[in-house]
């Protein structure tokens, strides 16, 4: 049953790959809707972090609310709900697809449609949302829409006869969008008198409002003054603020069935609101929760440390603030001789790792070193105790372990067929186990892959990329845990094991790693008046070695003229270098040296 | 009454050499009238403020101050002498490339109280030479310094570099071989170093600058100490060696943190403990208006902190160290005290030797001196 009002509802996202011009097809839907000025609009009004801007990647979910006229001047809310755009977040994008009821698939008029968007419509189309195709670019020289049109149907299996011409960037097209969302978008539907069930899809944490959800109203109704239940949580809150964005917050009255909008409560916690849980009415709550929900757990976890001179607290307090926004963030204190105090952190993947610490250290203006990512290992003890260890540390000694595990994920790779050869080698070298290939057009192939995780989280996306010149993407989930020969590689210098390098590497991968990484640590570590050996060691056996030489000269030419200051500028640089070392007994090492052990070398 | 040294800045070149990044031009030539004028400009209006000092060295650098031609030089030494109470027989110095030193140049700075002559050689060899960007080449250096001595230069120093691109030991050895035998009274030393912005760098970044490594960079400046020492120079500061009593007064005066004033383009300065320079920007410093006072850069007000580190790391450039006496004497404090810590680590890593009187660099220390200077700056 369709209400009036709901008639009069829209409720919709756009899936896209990166770069294929989603954030601007967002932005001309809502300068086309009149909502805002043209002098209001900032570049792109959805991806509000500059993290965000500077990357082209949306992060963290945004929706708006436009107002829509149609040619006979009848009025639509248009909720546009923004999806992350990355494979890290995928359950956050089935959440925010299950808050619609269609879908605009933005595909690139030159690159067609890639393997993230296929993930994310597959997502799409299991939800039983309306895909309404849309091509962009077309003003570029290497469009070619009809090709495009054929491609959606053939892989995607959806009609794309009628799908707009647009481009985003130029505002070509845009009211047919539009059109075409009024006219193919089913309207939302559920009863504003059943009991109440809300959709949570995100949230967000305001100094004022405490946490903010941003809520799908699926039946029911609910306004200021309501009592809540989180049906997965079990916490209750007594309702303060209902509103819609525009994209701005304002409040109104009620939200109600086939709404989108937030409810704020008093909320302290992020951690109390989780996404993908219902809320329901705490007095006549409903018998079920929306389908769907999922414990989003961390995948990839790291070492986070204040670096030199930063205060742990700060690291701790910062942690603590992203935390209130990012609920798939997990932290806990450990502690490292080679780096003192610092929190073990826990992410959904690489990305979303790169991401939070590139936030704490520009939002939060903080110093850090991260260590070597790691994932998950279960570890079976030879007395039966299973451990699941996540820093490689906390491995047993060796004559205590009787096997150990490692995550497995299925990975789907799209790229152009030249680079088959080059993928199919880098994923063999990565342990994978191919399980299909598949051509979507002459030019187009998806290898699926079974691969252990840690071989993607060690730098697997910058060699993809490196072998399909940036052709390349990649996709993965989680599958099952499998025995494997695993060591703990451990690397000394100056003779003395940093716990911070320690990592744990497949059996026939440690000599390569060791050789790696002792010849990356030679590279970033400056010499200093004696000798360092640097080894990698598994146990007792040193498989790879590297020697730093001792430092023979350090003198500042001429002193010319009196031009006292610049030599000093120059010694104090010296010494603010110096300061910024971590001081590892006799050994000074540069901060650049705990990620650069993790780079992907293009050479190798 | 207090003492000053006295700094005079010659921006002109007839070639910029390949790894100069001194305040210098080529080409600008037909600026130096105009140079000059602003420059004696500049000296005057400081005659009041500095009418409590006695000047005790000066030194005219560049650039190539013996390329300006004796009128132009009269109308700089007239100012200094109009305008300032010089110390009676100071060390006058004034630097000059190879190429460009006539007869009557020089009898004309000997004849006005410029006594001592330095001579930027840098190498022996003329393919070295050359690969420097330099204009002369070996005869016309012997030439030059020959004259000198027969015009009656009792007091001349030549500048050398070492670990010069493709430079060998062999080579050096000549070098020092051949300077030693024409008994100069002061020798310079200075290890190559690429700075920024220079032909050199460019060079270097591009890979094709070979280079010596370190260790050879070091075997040649150990075999100079060496080499000079047993031919009687004395090694008074890391790049620095003359004859007995010939060591530069000038530039003693710096590394012992002593006041000193600069005029001319780029020109530094140190007085009542604040540090200053002149533009580097040649029109500006030319055109600049005669009625109102020069905008000099602040580079550095010294705070006690700064003076005594800066004093730390200056004075251990000399061999000869830190006297601590002295030393506790102008800051009310020993430096064994102050540095208590900083000076045990050093010791324990050999690069300083502290006795009852001095504390100064060991040999090791000499070839890692910033890591021994870094210690001395305030945190």
């Amino acid at each position: 049953m369709t209400s009036n009002r709901q008639k009069k509802i829209r409720n919709f996202c756009i899936i896209a790959h990166i770069d294929h011009g989603k954030s601007t097809l967002a932005d001309r839907l809502i300068e086309k809707t009149g909502l805002l000025t043209l002098r209001e609009m900032k570049d792109q009004i959805l991806d509000s972090m500059d993290l965000e801007r500077e990357r082209g990647i949306t992060i963290k979910l945004q929706t708006t609310r436009l107002v829509y006229k149609d040619q006979k001047g009848e009025e639509y809310i248009l909720n546009l709900i923004d999806t992350p755009g990355h494979v890290d977040f995928t359950y956050e994008v089935s959440r925010s697809l299950a808050a619609c009821e269609g879908a605009v698939l933005v595909v690139d008029a030159a690159q067609g449609v890639e393997a993230q968007t296929l993930a994310n419509v597959y997502l799409a189309l299991d939800q039983n949302l309306e895909i309404i195709p849309v091509i962009n670019k077309i003003d570029l020289p290497g469009a070619r829409p009809d090709e495009i049109k054929d491609e959606i149907e053939e892989i995607i299996g959806i009609d794309a006869s009628d799908a707009p011409l647009i481009s985003a960037k130029e505002g070509l097209n845009i009211e047919e969008v539009l059109k075409a969302i009024v006219e193919k978008v089913p309207a939302p539907n559920g009863d504003e008198e059943d009991a109440l069930k809300a959709l949570i899809f995100d949230s967000y944490y305001d100094s004022y409002k405490g946490v903010v959800a941003y809520v799908r109203v699926k039946q029911g109704s609910i306004k200021p003054g309501d009592q809540v239940l989180m049906m997965s949580t079990k916490k209750k809150f007594e309702v303060n603020e209902v509103g819609v964005f525009t994209p701005r917050a304002i409040a109104v009255g009620a939200l109600k069935a086939g709404d989108v909008g937030y409810i704020a409560a008093s909320i302290k916690k992020v951690a109390d609101i989780e996404v993908g849980d219902t809320i329901t009415s705490a007095k006549n709550p409903a018998k079920e929760p929306l389908p769907g929900y999922k414990k989003v757990v961390p995948m990839v976890y790291c070492g986070v440390y204040p670096a030199e001179g930063e205060k742990y607290e700060n690291v701790r307090d910062a942690l603590e603030k992203l935390q209130v926004n990012d609920a798939a963030l997990s932290f806990e204190p450990e502690t490292s001789n080679a780096l003192g105090f610092g929190f073990r952190c826990g992410f959904l993947g690489l990305l979303h790792m790169e991401i939070i610490q590139e936030r704490l250290e520009r939002e939060f203006d903080l110093d850090l070193i991260t260590t070597s990512p790691s994932v998950i290992y279960r570890v079976t003890k030879t007395d039966g105790q299973v451990l699941m260890i996540q820093n490689p540390t906390n491995l047993p000694p060796i004559q205590e372990v009787n096997f150990i595990e490692e995550p497995i994920v299925t990975a789907q790779i799209m790229l152009p067929n030249d680079y088959v050869g080059n993928v199919m080698e880098l994923c063999q070298d990565r342990r994978g186990v191919m399980k299909n290939m598949e051509y979507l057009d002459e030019r187009r192939v998806v290898l699926r892959y079974e691969l252990p995780l840690n071989e993607v989280i060690y730098d697997f996306f910058d060699a993809l990329k490196s072998k399909t010149r940036g052709y390349g993407s990649l996709d993965y989930e989680f599958k099952e845990y499998n025995r494997s020969q695993l060591v703990k590689m451990e690397i000394l210098l100056n003779k003395d094991v940093v716990d911070a390098f320690s990592m744990i590497v497949h059996e026939s991968k440690a000599e390569s790693r060791g050789r790696i990484v002792c010849e990356k640590l030679k590279e970033v570590i400056p010499r200093h008046m004696f000798a360092i050996p640097i080894q990698a060691a598994v146990g007792t056996k040193v498989i790879a070695r590297e020697t730093i030489s001792a430092l023979r000269k350090d003198v500042l030419a001429k002193c010319y003229g009196g031009d006292i200051s610049r030599k000093k500028k120059l010694l104090e640089k010296q010494k603010e270098g110096k300061k910024r070392m971590r001081q590892l007994g006799s050994v000074e090492v540069p901060q650049e040296a705990f990620m650069a052990v993790l780079k992907y070398d293009d050479k190798k | 009454m207090k003492e000053l040294g006295m700094y005079i800045h010659i921006p002109f070149c007839i070639q910029k050499c390949f790894y100069c990044d001194f305040c210098s031009f080529a080409n600008r030539k037909h600026l130096i009238p105009e140079y000059i004028n602003a420059l004696t400009e500049e000296m005057k209006s400081w005659k009041e403020k500095l009418k409590e000092y006695r000047i005790k060295s000066i030194f005219i650098g560049g650039g190539t101050p013996s390329i300006i031609s004796i009128d132009e030089m009269d109308k700089v030494l007239r100012t200094i002498y109009l305008n300032f109470d010089c110390k009676k027989n100071l060390e006058f110095s004034i630097e000059s490339n190879p190429g460009t030193l006539e007869k009557e140049k020089l009898a004309y700075y000997l004849n006005n109280n410029i006594n001592r002559l330095s001579i930027g050689l840098q190498a022996w060899q003329d393919n070295l030479l050359k690969s420097l960007g330099r204009i002369h080449n070996q005869e016309v250096f012997l030439e030059n310094f020959l004259l000198a001595r027969e015009i009656g230069f009792k007091n001349i120093n030549i500048d050398l570099m070492f670990g010069l691109p493709e430079q060998t030991l062999t080579q050096w050895q000549e070098t020092l071989y051949n300077i030693v035998a024409l008994r100069p009274e002061h020798i310079s030393a200075y290890s190559l170093k690429i700075e920024e912005n220079t032909v050199f760098d460019k060079l270097y970044e591009s890979g094709v600058l070979q280079l010596p490594s370190e260790e050879q960079d070091r075997a040649m400046y150990h075999f100079a100490i060496d080499y000079l020492q047993e031919h009687e120079y004395i090694h008074y500061e890391i790049s620095n060696f003359s004859t007995k009593g010939k060591e530069c007064i000038h530039n003693k005066m710096y590394w012992n943190n002593e006041e000193y004033i600069g005029f001319g383009l780029g020109a530094h300065s140190c007085l009542g403990k604040v540090r200053f320079s002149n533009t580097k920007d040649l029109n500006e410093y030319i055109n600049k208006d005669n009625e109102r006072e020069i905008d000099y850069i602040i580079e550095e007000k010294m705070s006690q902190k700064d003076e005594i580190a800066e004093t730390m790391f200056l004075g251990l450039r000399m061999i000869d160290g830190i006297e601590i006496e002295r030393f506790t004497k102008r800051f009310s404090c020993s430096p064994l005290k102050l540095y208590r810590h900083e000076i045990c680590k050093l010791k324990e890593e050999g690069l300083i030797h502290v006795d009852g009187k001095k504390i100064r660099l060991t040999r090791k220390g000499i070839d890692l001196s910033n890591q021994v200077f870094v210690d001395f700056l305030p945190d």
